[in-house]
């Protein structure tokens, strides 16, 4: 079952569109990569799913419900968590408090605590620099506690907005084994970006490829990394 | 020498109400880094209802106190709703203008219901009026109040902000808008809160001068002018800045007042010189940074 | 053919709306609207003289109102100590006023948007104080009483219409040399220079002095319509300039609109007769109407003064065939939202 589906999504920043009719379906559960070069339009599709860019047309619709015009707060509080470009780490604040902003939208005190616990499983630093200002992090670290802060939302799926990025590639692999993790154990459905078609694809069961706005290529993350035409021609290896 | 003790303490005393109300610049500079020119005629506005409640009500006093801070909470969000909101993503400057604009409505609202006539406002009941012995130095206790309460405030403050999750989504919300609302934060709603904070501190700090000052309508407006100093001497963002700026603000004001002969009504252009020289020499106040790249 | 940045059309509209003001006094109006329109023509003056600072420095102002006292207390000292005659003390009451802006001009150079904003608003608080503190010179919060001021020519006006007519003539006489300072090249060059650093290399003028001087042109005439302001009224005091003055200035500058012809004329209008319309109705000072005014202004220009400059800019030339624009944009805070570009967000 889709739990998210757009349907020719177009959307613009001012007067300036950037996506002209976008529609790729993310089924329950599974791990599903867009890939694409700079600029051609992987950010602002995250951004059109969370409702942080404005829509000029198209339907998306998560979990059977269009969601619009909701606002990004509403589309976080139906247990979407958007992990931005640039991480969105709130700087100033510690480990600890970026963590407690995660859970902001949760009632749940026991099961926040119950979280808290598991996110130091995953990651066994957070445990020990829980006071640390989470500018002094490392670039690795800064991608994990976003990705940990993410799952504080407890969230049915997770857009992560180009993990890799930046990073060391023994790093790159520790978060996408976690990622990976992530999807196993929680079910959480994962809709990520990369650039690293390579990585990506490794870890995705599904993938899209999106150029100047518009799908160019759909299918199974199996067969796009082997066809060496496609890879030539959309993923640049 | 037991004179220029004295006169800190009274200096010290005034500067906890300056210090009080450049808490409030420094919530909303924080919030929207925008100046409210208004927050001065919004504590004027306070201070008239805990007068209502005080003297025509006949409340007691710390009762009428609370009700005046809660009352002025629900007003600044209010506020904030109704005429902020639709300039919240306006120019800094657009947002100077509406509180200018504020600032007359709530101060020509004021004269109509209460007039330009100067009236007495009490002090806290059950102060003795003798002022107690320190080494040979005579302290007035309703100083040492006004500097008790000023430090209350930023202790609650503190406290509110560090340690309550309501207190860290406004933080957030200030320094991180866009990725606080992917958290599920109603961003539009913690600026409103930031208001109704401001409006209640700026309300202690109205009850607390109103005593000294006596009220009418346009008795804060010399206040705000020493609340903007002290905030731009302290660091415009920084809570404890505002603070120690304001007890700077008070003390050197009380000083020149007494000391330098026929200054005492140039206190106002005191004012005004402290911002002046600040803002040139070290825009980012004592405890901001060296050099601001601000608007 | 244009003169002085404007086309033959406009200068034909000036010239009939001039033609009717001069009229007006001797058919239109009564004694007491004569001396209402002289405060007008007083006024107009110096939302020209903000005009120039806000659009073509960009610099905002909340403190002309500083400037007016001390040009209308030149005059008023002038004559209390030494008993010259009003019509002398103009010139020099601009001069002082003007010299006084001009020396803010430099702190200012440092404080921009906000901080200017602030740092005027504080002048203006101070203004009323410290004229009451030298009160050997200024007579302190009792003011200075003038003479009542009669036509010297012999033309047969009476005393309002006299003061009508010297204000009007004034204020004409400025406007045009305003208008010859920045419209056309000249005009051009400056907003050049405004614009782009490489062109003030270029063309030798500095930005600061540009800007320190466009302080002084607006105290020099918000300091010749503070002298008219005490001539007319043959009283000042210091509760005259107190802080809403400085602000009702800024509502006019702001409801006017910075274009250079009809802006400080509508805007000294409306600063002129909203309150004697708010006394009828409400029997209260201007200031909830002022109040009300400005918020709902802002509401209708979200993006500030710039762009409700833009509008007007493009609302007329689509009247007119002038095809020059008439009014400047000010660059009076940052183009974009406050939020938009968040601080530390610890990236990649």
């Amino acid at each position: 079952m889709a739990l998210l589906e757009l349907t020719d999504v177009q959307a613009a920043y001012g007067s300036v569109k950037a996506l002209h009719g976008v529609s790729l379906s993310v089924e329950e559960g599974s791990i599903v990569a867009l890939l694409g070069a700079n600029g051609a339009g992987k950010t602002t599709t995250l951004r059109a799913i969370s409702g942080t860019v404005r829509k000029v047309g198209g339907n998306v619709l998560y979990d059977d419900q269009v969601i619009n015009l909701r606002s990004p707060e509403d589309v976080a509080r139906m247990g979407i968590a958007h992990v931005p470009e640039g991480r969105g780490t709130l700087a100033q604040l510690t480990v600890w408090e970026n963590l407690k902003m995660g859970a902001y939208v949760r009632r749940d005190g026991a099961g926040v605590k119950r979280d808290f616990d598991r996110v130091v499983s995953y990651f066994p630093w957070i445990g020990q620099r829980r006071d640390q200002v989470a500018v002094t992090l490392s670039g690795g670290e800064q991608q994990m506690l976003a990705i940990a802060r993410a799952l504080m939302l407890r969230p049915r799926m997770m857009l992560l907005d180009e993990p890799s990025l930046g990073l060391a590639p023994l790093v790159v692999r520790d978060i996408y084994r976690i990622i990976e993790t992530i999807n196993r154990e929680e079910k959480t459905t994962i809709l990520l970006v990369e650039q690293n078609a390579r990585t990506a694809l490794s870890a995705a069961h599904h993938a899209y490829v999106i150029e100047v706005g518009r799908i160019a290529v759909e299918g199974a993350a199996t067969e796009l990394a082997s066809q060496e035409s496609i890879r030539r021609s959309y993923l640049g290896y | 020498m037991q004179g220029v003790v004295q006169q800190i303490v009274s200096g010290l005393a005034t500067g906890g109400v300056y210090a009080s109300l450049a808490l409030a610049l420094v919530l909303i500079y924080r919030s929207m880094e925008a100046l409210n020119f208004a927050q001065g005629e919004m504590a004027m506005f306070s201070t008239f209802i805990a007068w209502e409640l005080i003297t025509v009500v006949h409340l007691n006093y710390y009762l009428a106190f609370a009700i005046t801070i809660a009352v002025s909470i629900a007003g600044g969000f209010l506020i904030e709703r109704i005429v902020i909101r639709p300039v919240e993503k306006a120019p800094p400057l657009t947002v100077v203008l509406v509180t200018l604009g504020l600032f007359f409505v709530i101060n020509g609202v004021a004269g109509l219901i209460w007039s330009y006539v100067i009236k007495p406002f009490p002090g806290p009941p059950g102060f003795p009026q003798a002022p107690i012995e320190f080494g040979g130095v005579s302290v007035g206790l309703q100083d040492l109040f006004l500097i008790g309460m000023t430090v209350v405030l930023l202790v609650i403050l503190y406290a509110f902000f560090q340690y309550t999750k309501l207190g860290l989504a406004m933080r957030a919300a200030a320094l991180y808008p866009d990725t606080s609302r992917l958290l599920g934060v109603r961003t539009s709603r913690m600026l409103a809160l930031g208001w109704g904070l401001a409006a209640g501190v700026g309300a202690v700090s109205g009850m607390l001068i109103a005593p000294i000052e006596f009220l009418d309508p346009n008795m804060m407006q010399p206040i705000l002018l020493y609340a903007f100093a002290a905030a731009v001497l302290g660091g415009i963002e920084n809570p404890v800045g505002a603070v120690v700026g304001g007890f700077v603000v008070g003390v050197l004001l009380a000083l020149i007042g007494t000391y330098v002969p026929g200054a005492r009504d140039l206190r106002l252009a005191f004012g005004l010189v402290i911002i002046v020289a600040v803002l040139m020499v070290r825009p980012g106040g004592l405890f901001g940074r060296a050099h601001v790249a601000r608007v | 053919m244009r003169f002085a940045g404007l086309s033959a059309r406009a200068w034909g509209t000036a010239i009939v709306l001039l033609v009717i003001a001069l009229l007006a006094p001797l058919f239109l109006l009564d004694r007491f609207n004569t001396i209402q329109f002289a405060y007008v023509w007083a006024l107009a003056i110096a939302l020209i003289g903000l005009n120039v600072l806000t659009g073509y420095s960009g610099q905002i102002s909340l403190g002309n109102g500083a400037f007016m006292a001390i040009g209308a207390y030149t005059t008023a000292i002038l004559y209390f100590k030494l008993k010259v005659p009003y019509g002398l003390t103009i010139l020099p009451a601009g001069l002082i006023a003007g010299l006084a802006g001009y020396l803010f001009g430099f702190p200012a150079l440092k404080l921009s948007g906000l901080y200017l904003a602030l740092a005027t608003f504080a002048l203006a608080l101070s203004a009323s104080p410290v004229i009451k503190n030298f009160d050997a010179l200024t007579n302190g919060h009792e003011g200075i009483v003038l003479p009542t001021v009669t036509d010297p020519f012999g033309f047969g006006l009476t005393n309002e219409q006299w003061l009508y007519y010297l204000a009007l003539v004034i204020a004409v006489l400025l406007f045009v040399f305003a208008r010859a300072m920045l419209g056309g090249a000249t005009g051009r060059a400056l907003r050049a220079v405004r614009d782009s650093e490489t062109a003030a290399a270029a063309s030798g003028i500095s930005l600061s002095q540009f800007k320190t001087m466009a302080f002084g042109v607006s105290a020099f005439y918000a300091g010749i319509a503070g002298s008219l302001y005490a001539t007319i009224t043959a009283y000042v005091s210091p509760d005259s300039f107190d802080l809403p003055l400085s602000l009702s200035l800024l509502v006019g500058m702001v409801l006017g609109g910075l274009a250079t012809l009809a802006g400080p004329v509508v805007g000294a209008a409306f600063v002129v007769w909203l309150p004697i319309f708010a006394q009828q109705a409400f029997h209260n000072k201007p200031d909830i109407s002022y109040g009300v005014i400005l918020v709902l202004l802002m509401f209708l220009l979200p993006q500030g003064i710039v762009g409700g400059v833009r509008q007007l800019l493009a609302w007329y030339r689509r009247r007119s065939s002038d095809g020059e624009p008439t009014a400047e944009a000010a660059d009076l805070g940052p183009a974009a939202p406050p939020h938009a570009a968040e601080r530390g967000t610890g990236g990649s």
